[in-house]
């Protein structure tokens, strides 16, 4: 007869809403630990989509993710002539917050080097990818964006054309992908008053300065668009990413890049390094400590629960003791109630948190491992938690029930 | 009276218990000598405080005497107040225990109840289920049998009690006030069960008693006062 089961059978709601209970604080354990691994995963989630070989920077930076990277837009040539460098491509990226449908939009805006890149590498789950150089634009799943949405950025509007998901920015934020030119537009975009006023103030500066007097057309090119102006480059861009040609010494190719005076360089690796161990350290470390706290709490919980279920039985210990019961039956009524409650609990912890973790607004990536080390750690717990019962039950004498 | 070893249920020399020391000494018992025949059924009376639970304990080795011998089931099992057995295992195989309550285990039903005594010493489930039902209908209460101990009135408790410490075939039955919750009419209907179970199953019973109208039951009564058996038994009728 198994004495556990019997008093689970006998008190089952208690015993259920106990394990419910526990379950939910496992939940939150693993859902803890799922965050830890959304956030690593999404910090670097962009630098292994892109899978670039190298990453050009404005110098001295750890751009662009851990600080703004400005390098001129004709790095991406200047790299390309590189010899071993099998392409070279614009990274335009910023982080805007708008309206959309009365509620905050907060996105990522993701440059794509039309025509090379047409997000091609992006996992869509609906739609297209971009099939014209304006006005198009793939969207995250989780920024609630249909297909066929029409959004004003800038001063163009935009049409939602495809539906991506789990790509966030290395801070979390959904993102959604237009073309480079586009990204740019809407990160430079300025009102006409302003764009006026520059060109006021240019001309003002070009006629006080000897050739603009003696060279109407100078004045007339400042009062123009500044992509007529030889002098006023095209908006910068925040890094150049670069593939190496297959067999190419990568350390070469970056040492060669490096020692431009303008520009520091990066392989992926050391990308994801700077992220990991410096943009999101501090969260990482924060929920790593809440995840050890959160275990340390549940232990502690169990551990009261399984002690108050054992005082419950003292008196029938005393009674198995009295009737002459071995030690291991009494211990194997504790160990087993503990275990089946971690068990059962674990259970209840992972299919709740396939309805919740979905509906967090960060992503909770549960991986295999995790689910292992966590199935670990609550065996042991439940373990642990049972010896205080155990110590408890050992002590009690067969003359307490005589009293 | 006093039969060969074999008959003999237990047999006790010069036990005494003192509890407690310098001014909280209490002598609970001051040197008893007991003999229980195989079969027999006695009953120890005794005003509160003489120490028959004391008395009851150190027989049924739950307490160590503080000095004294006991000899049980043909060997030594207490010699200088030490325990020369393993106690356990030795209530188990040769002893059965009733209290004023039933302390039966709330979670189990009645059945379970006698089952998991038969289980503890070593019985398959399947035998000890078996021997529980047939325990339980020679207790008169089979019908009960899968029902929980909240939901037996006192006198059924009191049974199912009396058939788990029945469980093992014991040589030795104590009682201490089994009948003290229960009417004069369910009282005697337990002492007679235990005049049964003594006579029919060749257990020595010891039964710790204030009713004086059940001793026509017993084939004899000790008197207890101050840790001692009182000189000449009162002999029932
Ligand atoms: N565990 C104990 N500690 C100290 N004194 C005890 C203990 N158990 C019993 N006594 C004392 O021993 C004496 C005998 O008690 P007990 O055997 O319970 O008597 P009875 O069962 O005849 O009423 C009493 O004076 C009681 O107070
Ligand atoms: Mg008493």
């Amino acid at each position: 007869m198994n004495l556990a089961l019997k008093d689970i059978r006998h008190n089952f709601g208690r015993f259920a809403l106990t394990a419910i209970g526990i379950g939910l604080l496992l939940m939150l354990v693993m859902g803890m630990g799922g965050i830890y691994r959304g956030l690593v995963d999404d910090a670097t989630l962009l630098v292994n989509r892109i899978n670039a070989d190298l990453w050009v920077v404005q110098k001295n930076t750890r751009g662009p993710f851990a600080e703004i990277s400005r390098i001129p837009a004709n790095t991406e040539d200047r790299v390309r002539a590189v010899p071993e460098v099998a392409s070279s491509d614009d990274f335009v990226s910023h982080t805007i917050q708008r309206e959309q449908a009365g509620r905050p939009l907060r996105m990522t805006v993701q440059g794509l080097s039309w025509p090379q890149d047409k997000g091609e590498w992006l996992p869509l789950i609906a739609g297209r990818r971009l099939a014209q150089a304006h006005y198009e634009m793939i969207a995250d799943k989780s920024l609630g964006l249909s297909l066929g949405t029409r959004m004003a950025l800038g001063k163009d509007t935009y049409t939602v054309v495809g539906i991506t998901r789990n790509m966030a920015s290395t801070a979390g934020d959904s993102m959604v992908f237009v073309t480079l030119a586009d990204s740019q537009a809407i990160q430079y975009d300025q009102s006409g008053e302003a764009v006026r006023l520059e060109r006021e103030a240019r001309k003002t500066r070009a006629s006080e300065f000897d050739p603009g007097r003696v060279q109407p057309e100078i004045l007339n090119r400042a009062v123009g668009p500044s992509s007529g102006i030889p002098a006023l480059g095209p908006p910068p861009v925040s890094a150049v990413v670069v593939k190496i040609m297959p067999g190419a010494d990568l350390a070469h190719v970056a040492a060669a890049i490096a020692s431009w005076p303008d520009v520091s360089v990066y392989t992926a690796d050391a990308q994801r390094q700077l992220l990991v161990g410096g943009m999101v350290d501090k969260s990482r470390r924060q929920l790593g400590l809440f995840r050890g706290l959160l275990i340390i709490v549940s232990a502690i919980i169990m551990a009261l629960i399984l002690y108050t279920l054992t005082l419950d039985k003292i008196h029938d210990i005393a009674v198995l003791k009295l009737m002459g019961a071995r030690n291991m039956v009494v211990i194997n009524l504790i160990l087993q109630q503990a275990v089946l409650l971690g068990a059962i609990g674990y259970g209840i912890a992972y299919l709740a948190g396939q309805w919740v973790f979905p509906v967090f607004p960060r992503r909770v990536l549960i991986v295999n491992e995790d689910l292992w080390l966590l199935a670990g750690i609550v065996l042991a717990i439940s373990v642990l938690a049972s010896l205080l019962g155990i110590w408890r039950a050992m002590k009690v004498q067969p003359n307490e029930v005589i009293s | 009276m006093v039969g060969t070893q074999d008959t003999l249920a237990v047999e006790a020399f010069g036990l005494t218990k003192v509890y407690g020391s310098g001014n909280t000494e209490v002598q609970a018992l001051r040197g008893v000598d007991l003999s229980l025949a195989r079969g027999e059924v006695i009953a120890l009376l005794g005003p509160s405080g003489a120490g028959k639970s004391t008395l009851l304990t150190i027989v049924g080795l739950v307490n160590p005497p503080t000095a004294g011998r006991i000899r049980m089931a043909g060997k030594p099992v207490v010699e200088d107040g030490r325990f020369t057995v393993d106690v356990r295992s030795f209530r188990r195989q040769h002893m059965g225990f009733v209290f004023q309550k039933a302390n039966l285990i709330p979670f189990l039903t009645a059945r379970e109840n006698v089952q998991v005594a038969m289980e503890i010493n070593g019985h398959s489930p399947r035998r000890a289920k078996h021997g529980a039902t047939e325990l339980l209908d020679y207790l008169g209460v089979a019908d009960r049998a899968d029902h929980y101990p909240n939901m037996l009135s006192g006198g059924q408790q009191q049974r199912v009690a009396v058939a788990r410490a029945l469980a093992n075939q014991p040589s030795l039955i104590l009682a201490d006030e089994p009948t003290a919750a229960l009417d004069s009419v369910r009282g005697r209907q337990v002492m007679d069960l235990f005049r049964k179970v003594a006579h029919e199953r060749q257990a020595g019973v010891i039964v710790v008693t204030h009713d004086h109208r059940a001793l026509d039951l017993f084939d004899r009564a000790l008197e207890m006062e101050d840790g001692l058996i009182r000189g000449k038994p009162a002999v029932a009728p």
